[in-house]
């Protein structure tokens, strides 16, 4: 059975497509056959952030409309074997996103032997999001430590308990993890900022990570390559932890505690 | 003031203002957000049925469902006037 992902937030700009582009390419490196779909009909950017928009011939909308088949719309990613990206419509309007379309995309994906399909969903509450997560089986809350953010986290979380297939269908519950991003440990000693804990109680979802506020995210999308490739950076090294915490695996959550700059480092500038 | 302020940290921290506020709208967005469809319809009804007896307003009474772990409870708040028609 391939295990549909949603990643989602409600809100824009929190780094729903940085993550999906991430986790999607964590779970290709530990071996996984995993596709990717960037569920935002008319504004696409997963492409860009994968670093395969001169690539794209057909999307996701030519798939439902049975203008293209899944083979030549799926492009191969250039960083992992294992990984394929399935781009949104850039022109097309809206309603041209069905349920049924959705599903029997996601049914041939499973056919194709796909383990995981991960869905970036658009911000808002509109079509195209309700789409991304209407048949998730497991959902990836991304959250930053602030005041807007968190309440649009919780509305989507209040729809995905009522519109998913799982909740329609009284189906096992779509399993929900919530991933704190953009956070700065400083400013939460500081009392500047949430602190992951306080958002964890006020969404009242199991934590799955933190990824850091880093410079390092805009470099890794200025070159199209997602933030888990680049090396030793802490951002990547927090997301190769959400997939593993993904898989089960036990790991200590990282870069959540503000580190005093040493003498030298101040001295010299360092980062 | 401002440098008192300082050394003894009367300043409050804004994180814990923010807190504050999303836990109490919050738990307001999921009590009406999450309501089941059929409330604002039950709410209206029992408007019309105790107005025919009472002298009472759409706003004189809440309908409100509540979940206490696995109990779900559904709380009708009735305001009755002073003086009955």
């Amino acid at each position: 059975m391939a295990r549909v992902i949603v990643v989602t937030s409600g809100k824009g700009g929190v780094g729903k497509t940085t993550t999906s582009a991430s986790i999607s390419s964590g779970l290709a490196l530990r071996g996984f056959k995993t596709a990717v779909i960037d569920f935002d009909v008319g504004l696409r950017n997963l492409d860009l952030i994968m670093g395969c928009e001169r690539r794209v011939v057909y999307d996701l909308i030519n798939v439902v409309n049975g203008e293209a088949n899944l083979h030549q719309a799926l492009i191969k990613d250039k960083h992992c074997e294992n990984l394929f990206v399935l781009p949104a419509s850039q022109t097309r309007d809206k309603d041209a996103l069905t349920e049924e379309g959705v599903e029997k995309v996601l049914k041939e994906l499973e056919h194709m032997g796909f383990d995981y399909v991960v869905c970036d969903s658009p911000a808002g509450i509109e079509r195209g999001a309700v789409m991304a997560l209407t048949f998730a089986d497991e959902a990836i809350i991304v959250t930053n430590p602030e005041v807007s953010s968190v309440r649009d986290s919780d509305r989507i979380l209040g729809i995905l308990q009522s519109k998913s297939r799982r909740a329609i269908e009284g189906r096992e519950a779509v399993k929900e993890h919530l991933l704190v991003t953009r956070y700065a440990p400083k400013r939460v000693e500081d009392g500047e900022m949430l602190s992951y804990k306080d958002v964890q109680e006020l969404l009242r979802i199991p934590l799955i990570g933190v990824i850091p506020e880093s410079d390092d995210v805009l470099q890794a999308s200025n070159q199209g390559t997602p933030a888990i490739h680049l090396k030793d950076s802490d951002v990547a090294t927090a997301y190769l932890d959400v997939v593993a915490r993904f898989l089960d695996e036990d790991r200590p959550l990282r870069f959540v505690a503000y580190e005093k700059p040493g003498l030298l480092k101040r001295l010299f500038g360092g980062k | 003031m401002s440098l008192l302020s300082y050394f003894f940290g009367s300043k409050q921290k804004t994180a814990a203002v923010a807190k504050e506020r999303l836990s109490l709208i919050i738990a307001h967005e999921r009590s009406t957000n999450r309501a089941p469809d059929f409330l604002p319809a039950l709410q209206r009804e029992l408007i019309e049925v105790i107005s025919k007896y009472v002298n009472v307003g759409a706003d004189d009474i809440k309908v409100q469902l509540e979940k206490q772990d696995n109990c779900e409870i559904l709380e009708v708040n009735i305001t009755l006037p002073e003086q009955p028609k």
